[in-house]
């Protein structure tokens, strides 16, 4: 029962990265790749029904984490209180700024709007880059099972690591420029003629150091978090996370090169896909690893709620997943095919 | 200040703020479906047509009011773990079901559907566009409801079980849905919000109708109001705030024993309409009372008992005796003005004088923000009451709060959202004042959808 619900939350927000960071990653090359206004409106246009019914896959996973995990959610939530809650602010400024774009036509606003968009998709991306980094190199846990984390303290990983240490930091510019060409893959999908043209190649630069940063990432993983090694020699089959990764990357670029739009947006995913249930492979059965000498690692079966509270929980989340399913699918569906050309913001 | 009211008051401002749009947004919800219903069924085209221009209109409103709804309601999912850490690691397994489940069931539904009925009008059929509205309208209930599940378990913990560790499990998932408790406080709490959306949108016609704009619609505007405003208003008090207030006092006495400012057991216990508590001395000072009315309320004869707060040890007393009594009446003062004011309008409504009766509609407009005070009220009173328990009778507030992040922290974040929640503040006022000076107008084109470059603003 802990396996399967350790998977359910780490597969819905893997869901949730695959598709917020689509419309995430247009707004982090938002300012660089859309240069007209004409642009702006089709890169808008491209996520504007979508965006918010991607944020929900976070509040789903993370209310799925709160009954499934309470331990874990009360000890990771309170230790990562700074970022945490510097996330929140950066979601409301970026779900407000989409908003507010499309309400008002003052030039003055719109390129406010504009900027706060692009600038906190590219803190957002960074800060839960840094998240997923220091939930893998591990937390210094107390004896109570809690902790609390300053933002920063020497820039080293250890016993007494801060939200940012070399390693974490590697983990936020890497989740920026995955999420960088997740959104550009996008945007080369759902546009035409500049726009696209733009997108594609600025996807292809980035291409070469998406791939050398995710080469970096694995020995950093491994000096970061030794233990994570032990848990892929143990269970064969984690080696097939690796292993999408790199096909992953190479359908991005084989696709560039050929023009096939939709398989470099796949490959896209199944590469951002691929890391986050690596990672999860790498923790798997601890679910926050602890740095520290006091504490021990919260694992699946400590952290895991009542047997109760989890047999009632699968059967309405089963029965509510396939209708959000459905949902999402006649979204994207009724949305389908190109941003038009003329797009009109996405005013209402 | 100790971290522990550095907490409360954290919660308290950024819920208090967040509940601001819901309560319009689920009221709203309805009368779009009203005014959706009789465009879809009549065969007139030019009452279809405006009646679609006067649903958009508060569609665009809505659109504004759920986005903010949105930014503010993931703070408060999150604040559970972040400020009360260990309030989550005990209760997680009871409360994070329905809190996940508004997740799953309704927020997917509200962002599918409500995409639709504002992108999708012109590419869907007339009959999917008021199902659209339809499935937003059951989307914000839906969420409504779990989250009053998860306070009503607070108010009234049901189908529990204890394990090691102080952790609680559910043992029924129908038991946690059924509580009583949630089912009364979801009708009254509903009746509420239908409260705000009819004044919010009364008030909007009166305006168009004082000025002189926009006149069939503010017509239009004024009638739906008043006919769900004397609707919800009555429903407010009876059943729903009669019910509520019972189950109160048999399961939560020394809560009604502070909202009432009553510190001394009485039989045949007198209602005081107006005072002010004096906790030191344990008196009402200038009170304005009327005999016997409250047993009367509460077990339907003058002379019954009703408990002071004489009858239960001090630290379990509401802590802030002051703040839940006059929440609690402002809240039941307010709702009395509501029914009186709404009696009123639509007697004139049934008359045919009501759209030129200049005296009624300025009240009907000036009125709009006292719902949401009166909604506020109604909730501190809910939420003061059940102190000094997190989860009543079974986890004092003080066990519950993140004892690893200090006053400090605490105070840095909560100054955070009172920046950012300043500034929304300002936003919301502009678009909102934007959208309703701009008014109803035909006609929109959807987005591009054939070349032409029609402003939809």
């Amino acid at each position: 029962m802990g396996t399967l619900w350790f998977w359910i939350v780490a597969a819905m927000l893997t869901i949730y990265v695959v598709l917020d960071g689509f419309d995430i990653g247009v707004g982090i090359v938002y300012l660089f790749v859309a240069r007209t206004e004409q642009d702006k409106r089709k890169a808008m246009h491209a996520i504007g029904p979508v965006w918010d019914g991607n944020e929900v896959w976070l509040i789903a996973g993370g209310g799925t984490l709160f009954f499934a995990f309470p331990l874990l959610y009360a000890s990771s939530f309170s230790g990562f209180y700074l970022p945490l809650t510097i996330v929140l602010w950066l979601l409301m400024i970026r779900g407000l700024s989409i908003e507010l774009r499309a309400h008002t036509h003052d030039k003055v606003y719109i390129s406010l709007f504009d900027t706060t968009f692009s600038l906190s998709s590219i803190l957002l991306a960074i800060f839960f880059g840094a998240a997923l980094a220091n939930v893998i190199r591990g937390v210094p846990l107390g004896t109570d099972d809690y902790f609390f984390l300053p933002l920063w303290t020497n820039w080293r990983t250890g016993a007494n690591p801060g939200i940012l240490d070399w390693y974490t930091a590697i983990g936020g510019v890497l989740a920026l420029l995955a999420l960088a060409l997740h959104g550009l893959l996008y945007l080369a999908l759902k546009t035409a003629h500049a726009l696209n043209e733009r997108a594609t190649a600025m996807a292809k630069r980035l291409w070469p150091i998406v791939l050398l940063l995710t080469l970096a990432s694995i020995p950093a993983t491994v000096i970061a978090r030794p233990e994570s090694l032990a848990h892929y020699r143990e269970h064969g089959a984690f080696w097939l996370a690796p292993a999408a990764v790199i096909t992953g990357l190479a359908t991005v670029a084989v696709s560039l090169a050929r023009g096939w739009e939709w398989r470099a947006f796949l490959g896209s995913c199944l590469y951002l896909a691929a890391m986050l249930v690596g990672a999860a492979a790498g923790l798997f059965p601890v679910v926050l690893p602890s740095v520290g000498t006091a504490g021990r690692d919260i694992t699946i079966d400590r952290a895991l709620a009542g047997p109760h509270t989890l047999r009632v929980g699968l059967a309405w989340w089963s029965f509510g997943i396939t209708l959000a399913v459905i949902y999402s699918v006649t979204v994207y569906w009724l949305f389908r095919g190109k941003v038009p050309e003329h797009a009109e913001g996405y005013g209402h | 200040m100790d971290a522990l009211t550095l907490h409360r008051i954290h919660f308290a401002f950024t819920i208090t703020y967040h509940y601001l749009f819901p309560q319009l947004t689920m009221g709203l919800a309805l009368l779009i479906v009203v005014m959706k219903t009789v465009a879809l069924r009549t065969t007139d085209d030019e009452k279809r047509e405006f009646y679609d221009v006067a649903a958009r209109f508060w569609a665009r409103i809505f659109a504004v009011n759920f986005v903010l709804g949105v930014v503010t309601g993931i703070p408060m999912e999150f604040q559970f773990g972040t400020n009360w850490s260990e309030f989550s690691r005990r209760t997680g397994g009871v409360i994070g079901q329905p809190l996940a489940m508004e997740g799953v069931f309704s927020f997917f539904l509200e962002s599918a559907f409500l995409g639709l009925l504002l992108f999708g009008e012109r590419r869907i059929s007339r009959a999917l566009h008021w199902f659209a509205a339809f499935m937003v309208f059951v989307g914000s209930w839906i969420s409504g409801f779990f989250i009053i599940v998860t306070d009503a378990w607070m108010q009234h913990p049901v189908a529990y079980k204890l394990l090691p560790h102080g952790i609680y499990e559910v043992t029924s998932f129908w038991g946690l849905l059924m509580n009583p408790w949630a089912w009364i406080q979801y009708a009254h709490n509903m009746s509420g919000a239908v409260i705000t959306g009819a004044f919010v949108v009364a008030a909007t016609g009166a305006l168009y109708l004082l000025q002189g704009r926009f006149e069939p619609y503010g017509r239009i505007y004024v009638k739906i109001g008043v006919i769900a405003g004397v609707a919800s208003c009555i429903a407010q008090i009876f059943p729903t705030g009669d019910m509520h207030g019972k189950y109160m006092a048999k399961h939560q006495p020394a809560a009604v024993a502070g909202m009432e400012g009553l510190f001394h057991s009485t039989p045949g216990a007198p209602i005081v309409l107006m005072g002010q508590p004096d906790v030191e001395n344990q008196t009402i000072d200038n009170p304005l009372v009327v005999n016997k009315v409250l047993s009367f309320l509460i077990y339907g004869t003058t002379a019954a008992e009703v408990k002071g707060l004489d009858q239960f040890p001090k630290e379990d007393w509401p802590g802030a005796l002051p703040l839940l009594f006059y929440s609690y009446h402002i809240m039941a003062g307010l709702g009395t003005y509501f029914v009186a004011l709404m009696a009123v309008a639509a007697f004139l409504l049934y008359r045919g004088t009501l759209y030129s009766t200049r005296w009624i509609l300025w009240p009907l407009l000036l009125s709009f923000p006292l719902p949401y005070i009166a909604n506020t009220a109604g909730w501190m009173t809910a939420e003061l009451g059940r102190q000094p328990w997190l989860v009543y009778g079974l986890l004092r507030t003080s066990e519950g709060y993140s004892k690893h992040v200090g006053p400090g922290t605490s105070l840095f974040t909560l100054l955070g959202f009172l920046g950012m929640y300043s500034v929304l503040s300002i936003l919301w006022i502009v678009m909102v004042y934007t959208a309703i000076q701009k008014g109803p107008r035909a006609p929109a084109v959807d987005a591009g959808h054939d070349g032409h470059t029609l402003t939809t603003a």
